[in-house]
């Protein structure tokens, strides 16, 4: 089986892609010779020309707009953002236009295109350059929101992304780009809004999204040793939402934690408290649902205290212990 | 053509010269109209007139061919109405009928026509900017030889996606052209007291691109104008930045005392009318005579009272409608 990197799988997805497909094009800061901010487009000029890979100057909102009106009259964009971060400054493009063109227009007209990013801390990027802000464009319709945490993911779910006729922001996390896993070689697609249940358990369900996914991982293996069963689900898209696996893992379990790097305070994993809490699962709960997320500051500089700034494993733990102590 | 005294875009017919005459008539009578709407109470929400403007819209999309596209403002009927909209069907947005081009659901600020080269009306100053922009690219990767005319106000161009848009198009020689349509107010602020610039056409220069200033009221020079530049667009050699001087007789939306400008002001205004310009000139040419312009002007407002018929007749949306189109 064939093992290639997070940071691969999303360059095969375009690469195999924009073969295919003469709409699709890439715009975005740097990402021609240099390669991209992270390296994700590197190789892609060279293959495809600065026509399809085009070097933009540094005007997020121009990028954001042009992928917008490009969309609108029938090509498929895929933007990069250097760091999510400067999604402040694309922000009206998304919101305003991609968002809600179709619906102010009575139908007419669709958006199809993706906005690719990199996500989260980990990188001592401090506060403009590490943060999780996908509840900001989960709360909007018109979005999509899909957050991979695997290669494998990376690759099927681009490739849903880069089908789908409405504009979708696209989180990578910049820690997950080494990490590999096994991706096929063809293409393939995995539907946006399934979740996925990266391992399956009895005691415990942890909903877990992008990078916790893999904290949650090795928080069940400690949790193994002593005899609680971790079941991981992981949404993998945020817009649409598979309400249905989450219930039905919590109506098993009848425990639940969930946890995101986002700032806990507005985050997205209030949405998914509540979607449990208002479901028929609520009824199985043995105990409160229990939300792990980043603590309501800005992400500092200092490694320690950036560790300390967003959930790890050992608060993961400490988590799944007290649900499971809940009489 | 040529006419005896002045030279037009080649592909200008008389009958077309004289149909724009009616067309600036349409745009007028069917703001006219939304007015009083307004004021009577009949149609809710905002709008925002473009009487007094009617030139910029009629004149400029004239020097379009029919595959072009453009970009629209908030104040963007005259745009539409010039773009080939149904008035009809304009009405019933505004009533928020089922009818209307957004099926009631987009009302003033978001009237778009995509199949018809109308990107949209935006309801976020200078929004459109980066839309036209992006639809030009289009042109260009797909060669599809279309041209955007961008329209956008003095207050878009202090906006942040103005800078950016028009640099990108600039650098990718994209096939798109800026038409400001300088009204002198950016709501309540005066575009001296905003900018420290006499022409906002004076900023083609930062971006390495042909500028000109044009008056806003003159039918022929706004279309030989946005012809030249379209036309230079279309054969690859990128954007231009246009400004046309003009003025919104109305206020800026229906709630507006206009404190901050004076009525002499708007008279001085009033009297460059662009439609009586219009007239006399096409009388001067022997294109028309004073009951035909009549007879043209009458056509006019029958047809927006057929408008109004139209929207009034038309049914309101359903309310199973609500969650229709927020996705493809």
């Amino acid at each position: 089986m064939r093992e290639i990197s997070y940071l691969e799988a999303v360059r095969e997805a375009m690469s195999q892609e924009m073969r295919k497909n003469e709409d699709v094009f890439l715009l975005g800061e740097d990402i021609g010779v240099y390669g991209g901010a992270f390296g994700v487009t590197r190789g892609m000029i060279e293959e495809f020309g600065p026509e399809r890979v085009r070097n933009t100057p540094i005007s997020e909102a121009a990028i954001a707009g042009g992928a917008v009106g490009a969309a609108l009259t029938g090509m498929r964009p895929i933007l990069e953002l250097q760091f999510s971060d400067f999604i402040t400054i694309a922000m009206d493009n998304l919101v305003n236009q991609a968002a809600k063109l179709r619906y102010m227009y009575g139908g007419k007209g669709k958006v199809p295109m993706v906005l690719r990013t990199p996500a989260g801390s980990g990188t001592g990027a401090a506060a403009q350059h590490s943060q999780s802000l996908e509840a900001w464009v989960a709360h909007i319709p018109g979005l999509k929101v899909v957050q991979p945490s695997t290669a494998y993911d990376a690759k099927g779910l681009l490739k849903a992304a880069m089908d789908d006729d409405n504009p979708v922001i696209f989180y990578e996390h910049k820690l997950l780009y080494k990490t590999k896993g096994y991706v096929p070689e063809e293409q393939y697609s995995i539907p946006l809004g399934k979740a996925d249940i990266k391992r399956k358990g009895k005691d415990v369900t942890i909903v877990a999204t992008s990078i916790m996914v893999h904290k949650a991982l090795e928080a069940a293996e400690v949790l193994e040793k002593e005899g609680i069963d971790i079941e991981i689900v992981d949404p993998r898209t945020l817009v649409p939402l598979d309400e249905e696996t989450i219930i039905e893992s919590v109506k098993k379990t009848g425990r639940v934690i969930v946890v995101h790097e986002a700032v806990k305070r507005g985050g997205f994993g209030g949405e998914i408290a509540s979607v449990i809490a208002e479901s028929e699962a609520f009824d199985y709960l043995d105990a409160p649902i229990k939300r792990l997320g980043g603590l309501p500051i800005p992400i500092p500089y200092n490694p320690n205290l950036e560790k300390a700034a967003v959930p790890q494993v050992a608060d993961i733990i400490a988590a799944v212990k007290e649900t499971v102590q809940f009489k | 053509m040529m006419l005896s005294t002045v030279k037009t875009p080649p592909h200008i017919t008389n009958e077309k010269l004289v149909n724009l005459y009616k067309e600036m008539w349409l745009i007028r009578y069917f703001d006219e109209k939304v007015d009083q709407f307004f004021a009577k109470g009949m149609i809710h929400g905002t709008t925002h007139l473009c009487v007094g403007q009617e030139a910029t819209a009629a004149g400029a999309i004239a020097a379009l061919q029919e595959i072009d596209k453009i970009t629209s403002t908030h104040r963007g009927h005259g745009h539409c109405i010039s773009k080939g909209a149904d008035v009809n069907r304009m009405m019933a947005e505004l009533f928020g009928k089922e009818t209307g081009y957004c099926k009631g659901k987009g009302g003033s600020m978001h009237i778009a026509d995509v199949d018809k080269g109308n990107l949209g009306a935006n309801g976020i100053v200078g929004g459109g900017i980066p839309l036209a922009v992006g639809a030009a690219l289009t042109s260009k990767m797909k060669n599809q030889g279309y041209v955007v005319l961008c329209y956008f106000g003095d207050g878009a161009s202090n906006e942040g996606s103005f800078h950016e848009a028009i640099n990108l198009a600039s650098i990718w020689k994209l096939p798109v052209v800026f038409l400001c349509e300088n009204n002198q107010y950016g709501m309540s602020g005066s575009v001296k007291e905003m900018t420290n610039i006499e022409n906002i056409a004076d900023r083609a220069g930062g971006y390495g691109i042909p500028g000109k200033v044009i008056d806003g009221t003159d039918m022929i020079e706004i279309m030989n104008t946005v012809y030249d530049a379209v036309e230079n667009a279309r054969q690859g050699n990128g954007p231009t930045l246009l400004e046309a001087k003009t003025y919104r007789w109305k206020g800026h939306s229906k709630s507006d005392a206009k404190k901050y400008r004076t009525r002499e002001e708007e008279e001085e205004w009033r009297k460059k009318d662009s439609i009586k310009k219009y007239k006399e000139l096409l009388i001067q040419e022997g294109l028309l005579t004073e009951g035909k312009a009549s007879q043209l002007q009458a056509e006019a407002k029958q047809e927006i009272e057929e408008a109004v018929k139209f929207a009034e007749n038309s049914p309101e949306p359903s309310i199973d409608s609500l969650l229709e189109d927020v996705y493809a």
